[in-house]
């Protein structure tokens, strides 16, 4: 009857045993995406960096040098052009003009001049200083306070360890996601922000699902070896862990590959963070608990749900 | 025993009914989602800007400016008062002092009176919004904080309603004008042709102002770097007309408004022997001004002064007195159009800057509707066809449930009449890879239970309860992400947040609560020895 069997049942992998290996090698990831955070820095778009955005459709394949040309005259400053999506459609960035905020509306009323009536104008933003400084501000509160409040929760569901454990492998997530924004160079915007904060919820939402099981467990079998008892939730719901990737991965990847080239920013940062956050809650956030000395005695207080199947049975409704 | 309760079913066939017959209206044309009976659900969603196109614009109230208005204002009612006095009150240094207004008197005995006459101006006599300071003959007026909010609060009110009536009379469909914030205006204007001359008509304060032309000094000798004016004159650069070195040639105007533009009742473009110019008519009293003007000064030029530059200056031939006139200056028939919209809809209170522009053309917001719902059929067809590869039977029952989803999310939308935007597209399609994830935990919890020797039906029961609190802890982190930005988002990324959370919670009634009853329905008919996950 089953058709597909993602995962073999009753894995018994020693996730465990790859834990010295794995937070090298997310630390050095860590440590790397800091780097490049604050040597490369991050693409900031104009959503927080301020500056105009322009996008243009011409008839047919669009002459990037002729637009290029008719722009560099203006004295804008730094002008980006970039082909969008296909041959026709061009996204023109110009940096933020010195001045305030008239200064920008000016620069756009020239450059489209410039452009004239022949192009299709498809979109036309521009940010000025003050709402750009405001944007930031609100996406770090945003962040900061997306992350207090999962640690708090967590906190409040679980022991403390557990908390410190999701919110290191949240971070780790996080962190890589920025990581990569910084490498590849993609444009950094609100959208971007809306991304992180989805993958610090999907990543909690992973990490929950395997805690969930080693609490249950740790009243279960309460003389097994933590490490060995951490494998078995880890393997208890490997298969959960990696079909909810899958699906999540197969809705992120339509989206990604047709979902239009506004999206597609949205949808890498998202199928990364997927990736990066079904790894961390395995191989980042489980392990980390075999260092926090977790107290068994105080996860027993006020457990009603026993093992046997008779106790089960009358819980229906 | 297994058991799900009849009301649950009740529960669950009154939903489905619902979000279903809400939902329909978005299959539908606008016309003919109008026309369908009034016990049906008739709304549909809004779509975002970003994908319907239109302007966004957030507008700031340039608060200085109208503080700086008031002071001076205040100046003049001073002035107007104390002389008006009987027997006149003497004074000296009247004027703006920093953030306020002061004067000083000549005599002690005075000062009562002063006093009054300054009181007399506040016109809230429970909350004063004037601020009397005394030290010696000196006087100073300041604006006290509740007096100088109701300043800010009026200006913007009444930004608020020049900038609707200058967007009404451009004829487009439902454009959202909101005050954000102390001193700023959101500006939403839905499928728009031309966003640069909106920003245009929203930009020009337009305030006109008539003043006569000082004829005994030349605005050559008076006007420019180190030269003097003389007193109660201002220079004043052309609109249209530039001398021999290119720039605006200045006139010399007296400072003392003839008449205001606020008199104005109605002004049109029309043409005059060709030339595109704007008729105007006063009301009562601006026609009496008019006319005693212009009876009084037969033969000198008036000029006409919009947002401190002079539009024109022609002489007066005879005495208008019927109240109606004529603006003559080198305009087009658009910018003759243009400036009759703006007196029409009268002058804002202050300059507005534009703090941010976010356009999409309809063309993209077309596509964007195609892309994001391709990329939605497609991930929704993806993720059927893995569900039921992976679970079988109760694979197909999550699709079930999945598709149930996605029409309680559209209904959901549609009855709350949130706005749909392009990142809020993103948030369904993330939420269909997302929201079988709890029939995920649900079916291998059951798939493990009956792996440990349960039967059947004591799996399925273990299986759910035991999910149930994993599906809240882990729903409950991500719904807290999805708050945090709505509450911290702007615009689009708002939608993102509602969508997902709509998401969140209806994948939530339909595992718990329909794949629930499909499974217990399909165990009580078949009684199977074997579970087929």
């Amino acid at each position: 009857m089953r058709l597909i069997s993602l995962v073999p049942t009753n894995t018994k992998i020693n996730f465990l045993q790859f834990r010295k290996i794995a937070a090298v090698f997310s630390l050095l990831l860590c440590v790397a995406s800091a780097g490049l955070f604050f040597t490369k820095g991050l693409n900031f778009g104009i959503d927080f960096r301020g500056g105009i955005l322009i996008e243009v459709r011409t008839e047919g394949p669009a002459d990037i040098s002729k637009l290029r040309a008719s722009l560099s005259d203006l004295g804008l400053g730094e002008v980006q052009l970039q082909e969008f999506g296909q041959a026709s459609d061009v996204l023109i960035r110009i940096e933020r003009q010195p001045g305030g905020e008239k200064a920008q509306l000016v620069a756009v009323e020239k450059a489209k001049k410039a452009l004239g009536d022949e192009v299709n104008y498809r979109r036309t933003e521009f940010v000025g200083p003050k709402v750009g400084g405001e944007l930031i501000e609100a996406g770090i509160t945003a962040v900061v306070l997306a992350l207090g409040a999962m640690l708090v929760y967590i906190w409040f569901r679980f022991e403390w360890q557990f908390g410190v454990g999701a919110v290191v492998a949240l971070l780790h997530d996080v962190l890589l996601t920025i990581g990569i924004f910084a490498l590849l160079g993609l444009e950094f915007n609100l959208s971007t922000v809306a991304a992180i904060l989805t993958i610090a919820g999907y990543s909690i939402n992973d990490t929950v699902v395997v805690y969930d099981r080693v609490r249950e467990n740790l009243r279960k079998y309460k003389q097994m070896p933590l490490a060995e008892l951490l494998n078995l939730s880890i393997n208890g719901t490997l298969s959960r862990t990696l079909l909810t990737s899958v699906t999540t991965l197969l809705a992120l990847s339509a989206l990604y590959f047709f979902g239009g080239e506004v999206l597609a920013g949205f949808s890498f940062a998202m199928i990364w963070g997927v990736l990066v956050g079904t790894y961390s809650s395995i191989f980042i956030a489980v392990p980390l608990l075999v260092y926090m000395n977790l107290r068994r005695t105080g996860l027993i207080v006020g457990d009603t749900d026993d093992d046997d199947a008779a106790a089960a049975g009358k819980s229906t409704s | 025993m297994v058991y799900f309760a009849k009301w649950k079913i009740v529960l669950v066939a009154i939903v489905t009914i619902l979000g279903i017959a809400s939902a329909f209206p978005n299959f539908l044309s606008e016309e003919d989602a109008a026309e369908l009976p009034g016990f049906l659900p008739s709304n549909q969603i809004n779509l975002g800007l970003d994908l319907q196109g239109g302007s966004h614009l957030l507008l700031e109230v340039d608060v200085a400016a109208v503080l700086s208005q008031r002071r001076e204002g205040l100046v003049d009612a001073i002035r107007d008062g104390m002389r008006r006095g009987t027997p006149r009150i003497g004074y000296r240094r009247l004027g703006v002092r920093g953030e306020c207004v002061g004067f000083d008197l000549l005599r002690d005995d005075d000062l009562s009176r002063a006093r009054q006459i300054v009181r007399d101006l506040d016109t809230n006599t429970f909350d004063p919004q004037l601020e009397i300071n005394v030290d010696g003959l000196s006087v100073t007026v300041c604006a006290t904080v509740t007096g100088q909010r109701e300043i800010l609060t009026s200006a913007v009110q009444q930004s608020i309603e020049i900038v609707r009536r200058r967007i009404d009379e451009l004829g487009t469909r439902e454009p959202t004008i909101q005050r954000q914030g102390s001193d700023r205006i959101l500006v939403q204007v839905p499928g728009l042709d031309d966003p640069e001359r909106l920003k245009e008509l929203i930009g020009t304060t337009a305030k006109m102002t008539f003043h006569l032309v000082d004829q005994t000094n030349s605005a050559a000798a008076s006007c420019g770097a180190g030269r003097r004016r003389p007193p109660g004159t201002l220079c004043l650069p052309s609109q249209d007309e530039v001398g021999a070195d290119n720039s605006p040639i200045m006139y010399l105007i007296k400072r003392r408004i003839m008449v205001d533009g606020e008199n104005l009742v109605d002004a049109q473009a029309t043409f005059q022997d060709g030339q595109a110019v704007v008729s105007f008519r006063f009301d009562s009293v601006g026609a009496r001004r008019f006319g005693n003007v212009t009876r009084e000064n037969v033969g000198q030029p008036f000029a006409i002064v919009l947002d401190k530059k002079v539009v024109s200056a022609p002489r007066i031939n005879e005495p208008i007195l019927g109240g109606n006139g004529v603006i003559s200056g080198s305009f087009t028939i658009n910018s003759a159009q243009d400036l009759a919209l703006l007196l029409r809809a009268g002058a804002l209170p202050a300059p507005l800057t534009v703090l941010e522009e976010r356009t999409v053309g309809a063309e993209l917001g077309a596509d964007s509707i195609e892309a994001g719902e391709f990329a939605s059929v497609l991930a929704i067809v993806l993720v059927i066809i893995f569900m039921a590869a992976a679970y079988g039977l109760f694979g197909f029952m999550a699709d079930v449930a999945l598709v149930l989803n996605i029409v309680l999310i559209a209904a959901v939308l549609s009855m709350l009449q949130a706005t749909l935007t392009l990142p809020g597209i993103a948030g369904i399609v993330l939420t269909i890879g997302m929201a079988v994830d709890a029939n995920v935990l649900i079916f291998e919890r059951i798939r493990e239970e009956a792996r440990n020797g349960r039967t059947p039906i004591s799996a399925v029961d273990a299986g759910y309860s035991r999910a149930l609190t994993t599906i809240i802890d882990a729903n409950i982190t991500t719904l807290i992400a999805a708050i945090l930005l709505f509450q911290f988002g702007s615009g689009p990324i708002k939608g993102f947040a509602v969508t997902l959370a709509v998401g969140l919670l209806t994948s939530m009634f339909t595992a718990i609560m329909v794949t629930r009853m499909l499974v217990v329905l399909w165990l009580h008919r078949r009684r199977p020895k074997k579970l087929p996950l």
